[in-house]
């Protein structure tokens, strides 16, 4: 998944000679070292220094480049009051990658892993924020934001070959897809949650909607309006806190505008733990066994 | 030869003559919405650094109010933010907008933020939350060099912003690269918001930390501008990065708070003004 960041990277550098890149002594597992290598002078590795690096891209950014800077995401976080003050507060053109997102650095343990980052970039104005699911979607997300002007924040989680989405152009900014559609309920989730989701539909034998929803800011306010009202309820599947992130984006939209049951799976306000990535998923109830129960549950009016 | 050598010596008196002129019309300024803003603003902390501003604006920087976005432009980066009103003066003061806006600062659907961002003409950079301009800088700086301009960087820090931890990542980093067309200016009027510098998190010895982080490192007296311009001069021969100590005032030239913290952010009541301009009148003389 990372890979296919990185590949893309590589060619968006071939094509934007004004695109640079920064990273804080993560250039391997971020998969930008290819691109390290491409263009030797148009990379930057400022050492362990998340601050710092979100400062120098600012300048970047000021002096008509297009830096795109690459950390983990619960490291990129602490560096968030300077993606507050001095990007987002004046709509600098920085794009921001956090790696490693929500349980994936699994065994590291809590520290390293990144459950309220969709929260924190979302709370802020002028932030394009993206939560990609297959390897194709990254391909297009990335070119998608590079194309775009304006700060974003592109969350990359587990490192495995993911491939769910069909077609040719998967991927389009601010648009969420319909993989599957039934009466009895929505299910809207993103990254690599939407695979789950679909299984577990099939084993809950419930006639539910699929929508995959990779931007979550701007939001898609009309598939999940439509949502709301052509199903009824909604359950939102994310690998994130269930607080803040894709969940309470569609849970605040359709409390002011369609009210209607919104159930919100992901991590209950808790951090994680060291332990094998499916364990984790189990104990969080992220997987396609647990949220088919969950599903369940709501088709059958037993809402916990 | 000798002959000369006089012209150019008188003229370079007379432009400091018309500096100095300058300075004392942007002091004004600053007094005047001192007056002017009802919750008051950081007089001293402008009042310590308006000098190097001012200094940097009409007799080092290649820069032009009429094309505020002109990419062959050297930087500035007011990094200690609250000295806005500093910025602000020197900006009018050089054409960047009319001096009458500066009766707008810190009022709703000002160009004038509290603090600056990209709205005013001229800003080259944000800030406000400190510690942040010397990385913006070093950004700045590299995007100049790679595009093989000879655009100069100027960051303005306080000394007491120093206390971020990001300064000294900062640091670090633009040593690390040789940037040898980034210039560091440490306000180093001795205060910070609530006691002297030294008090709250001590910071000596200043220059023998700046030199061990690899940076061309001098002290200089921050009111005196033609010897600040002379060590500008010197921080282009520089291989390294430069930082310049500037020793100041804070408040300076304003008797009633100079070199005390009862200027951090004040509003001047009419007679305090009348005092302040009488200050400002027999300093000049």
């Amino acid at each position: 998944m990372r890979a296919a960041f990185g590949e893309t990277l590589l060619r968006l550098g071939d094509q934007y000679h004004n695109l640079v890149v920064l990273t804080a002594d993560v250039a391997k597992p971020t998969n930008v070292y290819a691109f390290s290598q491409r263009h030797p002078d148009r990379f930057f590795n400022v050492g362990i220094s998340e601050q710092d690096m979100v400062g120098i891209a600012a300048g970047f950014s000021l002096s008509g480049n297009i830096p795109v800077i690459a950390a983990f995401a619960p490291f990129l976080m602490r560096a968030w009051e300077q993606i507050r003050s001095t990007i987002a507060r004046v709509s600098l053109n920085v794009k921001i990658v956090g790696t490693h997102a929500g349980l994936s650095a699994s065994e590291e343990g809590s520290s390293h892993q990144s459950l309220e980052d969709v929260a924190l970039m979302r709370v802020l104005p002028h932030m394009t924020v993206v939560v990609p699911g297959d390897k194709q979607e990254i391909r297009e997300a990335t070119e998608a934001l590079i194309e775009m002007s304006g700060p974003t924040y592109l969350r990359l989680g587990r490192d495995e070959d993911l491939r769910f989405l069909e077609g040719d152009r998967v991927f389009q900014l601010g648009k969420a897809a319909i993989l599957r559609d039934g009466s009895d309920m929505t299910v809207i989730s993103n990254g690599g949650m939407t695979p789950e989701v679909l299984k577990a539909v099939e084993q809950a034998k419930v006639s539910a909607r699929v929508l995959h929803m990779p931007t979550v800011k701007p939001l898609d306010q009309d598939a999940v309006l439509s949502a709301a009202r052509d199903t009824g309820h909604i359950v939102c599947v994310e690998e994130h806190s269930i607080i803040g992130g894709l969940g309470g984006a569609v849970a605040e939209l359709v409390a002011d505008k369609c009210p209607v049951l919104v159930k919100r799976l992901g991590v209950n306000d808790d951090f994680g733990e060291s332990g094998p990535r499916d364990e984790l998923m189990r104990k969080h109830g992220l997987e396609a066994a647990a949220i088919a129960r969950e599903l369940a549950a709501i088709k059958g009016g037993n809402v916990p | 030869m000798n002959a000369v050598l006089e012209i150019i010596d008188q003229r370079h008196m007379d432009e400091i003559q018309l500096l100095k002129e300058r300075i004392k019309s942007i002091r004004r300024s600053v007094l005047d919405m001192t007056a002017n803003t009802e919750g008051g603003i950081h007089v001293g902390s402008s009042l310590s650094c308006v000098d190097m501003i001012a200094t940097l604006y009409f007799m080092k920087m290649r820069h032009s109010p009429h094309r505020p976005d002109w990419s062959e432009r050297d930087r500035f980066i007011l990094s200690k933010g609250h000295a806005a009103p500093a910025l602000y003066a020197v900006l009018a003061e050089a054409g960047y907008f009319p001096r009458e806006e500066l009766q707008t600062l810190r009022a709703m659907n000002s160009r004038l933020q509290g603090h600056p961002d990209l709205r005013t003409p001229g800003v080259d950079a944000p800030s406000g939350s400190l510690g942040q301009g010397i990385s913006i800088g070093i950004g700045m700086a590299v995007a100049a060099k790679r595009r093989g301009s000879r655009s100069r960087v100027y960051v303005l820090v306080g000394d007491g912003e120093c206390d971020e931890g990001q300064i000294w990542e900062a640091l670090m980093t633009a040593a690390h690269l040789k940037l040898d067309n980034l210039v560091l200016v440490i306000d180093r009027n001795g205060w910070q918001l609530d006691d002297r510098t030294e008090e709250i998190k001590r910071k000596v010895p200043l220059k023998g930390k700046l030199e061990s982080f690899g940076w061309q490192t001098y002290m200089v007296d921050g009111h005196d501008p033609e010897k600040f311009l002379d060590t500008l001069d010197l921080s282009e021969l520089s291989e390294w990065p430069t930082a310049i100590i500037a020793h100041t005032l804070k408040g300076k030239g304003l008797q009633m708070i100079e070199d005390t913290n009862k200027g951090h952010k004040i509003r001047l009541s009419n007679e305090q003004y009348l005092a302040a301009i009488k200050d400002l009148e027999e300093a000049s003389q």
